[in-house]
């Protein structure tokens, strides 16, 4: 058996004009979470239609699971399970009519793969029959993530499954992802939240169609070279504008309660910063050299201007 | 709390059938604060977010926006308020320049101010090139800016953002919240729905609905300290998954 | 098979869990027919007319004692001259007056040949149509009984003339239109939402992706609305044969194959609206505007034909419409065969063979490049 899942070489999609893709080329090998990540309209869609032989490429190659995306796209249907960027279920239907609609048309029953999505189906049991319509987000995409298995495919491709979806039942899902990698499936699953991408086993960043780089997540951290600092205090925004002042920032961004701040080479001592900071009149900033993460990179990656606005 | 509170929320109760979208909800939000309003999908936020909007009326409770009564003065409340979606908000088939000076005359700018007005955003955004350009044109990031300008453009005391920044790449997300933290600045009280927790860190103060109702409240550093946590997000979940285990 | 049997019971469900979808299905037919159906036989109920019989035989009898005998019409006088047939209808004694040519017996049996007269006020043109189509159904039905086993080419001719409006042509007969609108909009309308529905909540994709074939999808989507069509053009003939005693004068039979014929036209119609479009409502719009209108407008139901402007005749030649409800007309109420009617029948069929093969070009084993953006995020909180 073919050791990789998906292999694309140099995918160019156009669209009247705009680039879609540009060039795309990544690998995902047999049995892992392969996250692709990147803000909305970078392409992901797109890519994961042309995967899901949904949309033909505008140049390049993609395989899937041994077989060409164009050439033999009906064989290659029945081997995938594709979750769409919506939810691709029926409103109007329960649940159970719901999964076992989908079943129907894969030619297989509920009960057949049931083992697949026991621990899933087992949450939104008690639901069965409810319309699907008045499930909540983390409910409908749990029987989304359900329908899409339920032919037993050899490969998921997610696309954004936890966009709009609150941070608990995002981790719940990620939970789910990770059981079923460990019964063997390939995953393929794109997302905006970067903070996703630690529970994939390689990850791509993308952005205006291009991939930035693909690694493994703490591969990809530790490639970030420069020193990162990250500063508190109880005035964030005053903070924030001083910071910008600072002669040796490449970059002020942010960063949930830190503000991280790229130090230009040679200038990560947090000493110099703090002294800067108490100069221009704060009282008792916090000053740390930080790993950087994920989102850290992918800014970095895009060439962040450090000055918005 | 601040002295002067722009929202204030007692006992808002909001009931469809034997359902209780909102239970017994109490807060205020002072001018000037950035406010976060979190929640698991389903917990009510929407129902509460479109009460205040003065779009639907609670089935009991007083809630005073920007000092005028949801139940009574509803007109009133939609003068005063900005409202932004991440799912609607600009027209995709006008121009730059024609959603501004629609949303201008919708709030009953005059056109002196519109076209002031106008310059002024325009120039702040860096847009004046795609001033004709059609919205459907720009990328998300420049049309979630431009629609939180123009949700301001009449520059009211409140402006309530749901879900801004969904799906927006990490640069644009932070330039936006640089946005709200101007408009905050000059004293318009943003109140904010997402599902970034690190954004939740960046408000003033968070509260974290469950099932209807608020089960936590308070500035993120306060709300971290009392349940012994690092991150917002921890809380959420603490918050969130507690409730569910119980009623499920 | 049993893939597709599935998905005909998930279309199925869609269709009965949608109380609107419901309505239309089944009180449309029934409230049109209603609304229509009383607004003119209302109008023709007890209908007084005169006679001018300058024959005054057994068969001039029959046929006025046949009038009379039926509830639409009542003898209010017999005529002695020509001359007073204006003024009797001018003072609106009358609405009709049958004039029966002399020796209306013996031509009959001699030459298999004899001709009546239906004069009608027509200054209410519609009425006028509706009470000459009846008069002449009536007489119709005694010629074709009375005709002696011996001499099979019997006939009467009736020649209708339609006083003060002369030129009015063409019979307007409610059913055929009704019938026509009805199956357009269930079969064209109903189908293209519905397909677009697919669309715009995101299924199509998955269904698309799944070992389905497109035909499977297009007549999974379908097959519900041809059984629902059939059973309302069924409906339909029974209504207007219990509720306003209009037999089907021609093969029940071929009436409703060519109405089967009609259904699938329309829904090769509905497909294609539903290839070309993304959004229900635009759906919605294009069906309502290109295929609702000018089947009330273009295609003969309310306004003759050959009463339009060239222009509108002209674009009356492509409105499938037209040629069902000259179909129709002829087998349900002159009762023909489908001898008369082949041609209609064959261009319905071409009609359907062309929307159906630019239907299967235009819908694609993939999502067209126009989707290629994103739609809207839903999500409701209760």
């Amino acid at each position: 058996m073919e050791d990789r899942a998906v292999i694309v070489q140099s995918l160019s999609k156009t669209f009247d004009k705009v680039r879609a893709l540009h060039e795309v080329s990544f690998e995902v090998s047999r049995g892992e979470i392969f996250g692709m990540i990147g803000p909305d309209g970078a392409g992901k869609t797109t890519l994961f239609r042309i995967l899901s032989t949904l949309m033909l490429p505008g140049s390049g190659q993609a395989e899937v699971l041994g077989t060409d995306v164009v050439k033999n796209y009906r064989k290659l249907r029945k081997r995938i399970g594709y979750m769409p960027g919506r939810f691709s279920l029926y409103p109007d239907l329960t649940v159970r009519e719901n999964l076992e609609f989908y079943a129907t048309i894969f030619g297989t029953t509920p009960a057949e793969n049931y083992h697949l999505i026991r621990d899933i189906y087992i949450q939104i049991e008690p639901f069965s029959k409810r319309r699907a319509g008045a499930l909540s987000g983390g409910m409908k995409q749990k029987l989304a993530l359900c329908c899409a298995l339920i032919h037993k495919p050899d490969l998921l491709i997610l696309d954004e499954p936890t966009t709009g979806v609150d941070a608990v039942s995002r981790k719940e899902f990620w939970e789910m992802l990770l059981k079923l990698k460990q019964g063997g499936m390939s995953i393929l699953v794109s997302t905006p939240y970067m903070d996703e991408a630690a529970q994939c086993d390689n990850i791509a960043l993308i952005q205006e169609g291009r991939i930035l780089v693909t690694a493994a997540p703490h591969e990809v951290t530790a490639s970030f070279s420069l020193p990162l600092l990250g500063v508190r205090s109880n005035a964030p925004w005053l903070l924030l504008n001083d910071l910008r002042q600072w002669p040796y920032a490449e970059s002020v961004q942010p960063f949930g309660e830190f503000i991280h701040v790229i130090a230009q080479p040679g200038h990560g001592e947090p000493q110099a910063l703090l002294s800067f900071l108490k100069e221009k009149g704060h009282p008792d900033p916090e000053v740390r050299v930080l790993q950087a993460g994920i989102e850290d990179c992918f800014m970095h990656l895009m060439g962040a201007p450090s000055h918005a606005i | 709390m601040k002295e002067e509170a722009v929202i204030s929320v007692s006992h808002l109760y909001k009931r469809f059938g034997h359902f209780t979208a909102n239970d017994d909800l109490c807060f205020e939000v002072g001018r000037g604060e950035i406010f976060g309003f979190l929640g698991a999908n389903g917990a009510g936020k929407t129902t509460a977010m479109r009460i205040l909007c003065g779009l639907s009326k609670p089935t009991s409770g007083d809630v005073k926006v920007a000092g005028f009564d949801v139940y009574t003065q509803t007109d009133h409340i939609k003068r005063n308020i900005g409202y932004m979606s991440q799912r609607f908000s600009l027209y995709e088939d006008l121009t730059v320049l024609e959603n501004i000076r629609l949303y201008g005359g919708i709030y009953g700018l005059s056109r002196q101010k519109i076209r002031e007005k106008s310059a002024q955003l325009l120039s702040r955004l860096e847009m004046e090139h795609m001033q004709n350009s059609l919205i459907k044109s720009l990328p998300l990031g420049w049309r979630q800016k431009l629609a939180f300008s123009v949700a301001i453009v009449h520059d009211p005391p409140i402006v309530f953002l749901d879900e801004p920044t969904g799906g927006v790449d990490p640069l644009t997300r932070r330039q936006f919240w640089n946005m709200i933290y101007e408009a905050a600045h000059r004293g318009i009280t943003i109140f904010v729905t997402t599902h970034y927790m690190d954004e939740a860190e960046y408000c003033d103060r968070i509260s974290i609905m469950v099932d209807g109702q608020i089960a936590a409240i308070g500035t993120p550093a306060d709300l971290k300290a009392s349940y012994g946590v690092s991150s917002i997000n921890e809380v959420f979940i603490i918050l969130a998954r507690g409730r569910q285990a119980v009623t499920e | 098979m049993k893939r597709f049997g599935g998905f005909i019971i998930k279309e199925f469900l869609h269709i009965f869990r949608d109380k609107r979808t419901l309505l239309i299905l089944f009180g449309m037919p029934v409230a049109q027919m209603m609304l229509f159906g009383y607004v003119i036989t209302n109008e023709i109920r007890e209908v007084r007319f005169a006679v001018l019989d300058h024959s005054h035989d057994q068969n001039t009898r029959d046929i006025v004692d046949r009038i009379t005998a039926s509830s639409y019409f009542r003898l209010e006088t017999v005529l002695s001259s020509d001359e007073e047939i204006a003024g009797c209808l001018r003072e609106g004694k009358v609405k009709m007056v049958l004039v029966f040519d002399r020796d209306f017996a013996s031509n009959m049996e001699r030459e298999g040949k004899a001709s009546v007269h239906v004069i009608t006020d027509a200054s209410e043109a519609n009425t006028a149509s509706i009470i000459y189509s009846y008069a002449a159904g009536i007489i119709q039905d005694y010629s074709r009984k009375s005709a002696a086993p011996a001499s099979p080419s019997s006939q009467l001719t009736i020649s209708p003339r339609m006083m003060y409006n002369e030129n009015l042509e063409g019979v307007y007969m409610f059913v055929p239109g009704t019938m026509a609108m009805i199956l357009m909009l269930i079969s064209a309308l109903l189908t293209s939402i519905s397909i677009v529905r697919e669309k715009e909540q995101g299924t199509m994709e998955v269904l698309l992706v799944s070992p389905l074939k497109p035909v499977q999808i297009i007549l999974g989507k379908v097959t519900p609305y041809v059984v629902l069509s059939l059973i309302n053009a069924v409906s339909i003939i029974a209504l207007g044969y219990f509720v306003f005693g209009l037999p089907v004068a021609g093969s029940l039979l071929l009436l409703i194959a060519e109405c089967m014929l009609f259904i699938m036209t329309a829904l090769s119609l509905g497909i294609l609206i539903s290839t070309a479009t993304s959004s229900q409502q635009t759906a919605m719009m294009i069906s309502m505007l290109a295929l609702l209108l000018p089947t009330i407008l273009l295609s003969g139901f309310i306004y003759p034909i050959e009463n339009m402007p060239q222009f509108l005749q002209w674009l009356s030649v492509i409105m499938p419409p037209k040629y069902f409800i000259i179909i129709v007309k002829n087998v349900m109420l002159k009762g023909t065969g489908l001898e008369y009617v082949w041609k209609e029948t064959l261009i319905l069929a071409g009609m359907t063979l062309f929307f159906l093969g630019l239907s299967a070009r235009k819908f694609k084993v993939r999502i067209d490049v126009k989707t290629g953006r994103k739609g809207p995020f839903k999500r409701k909180e209760p």
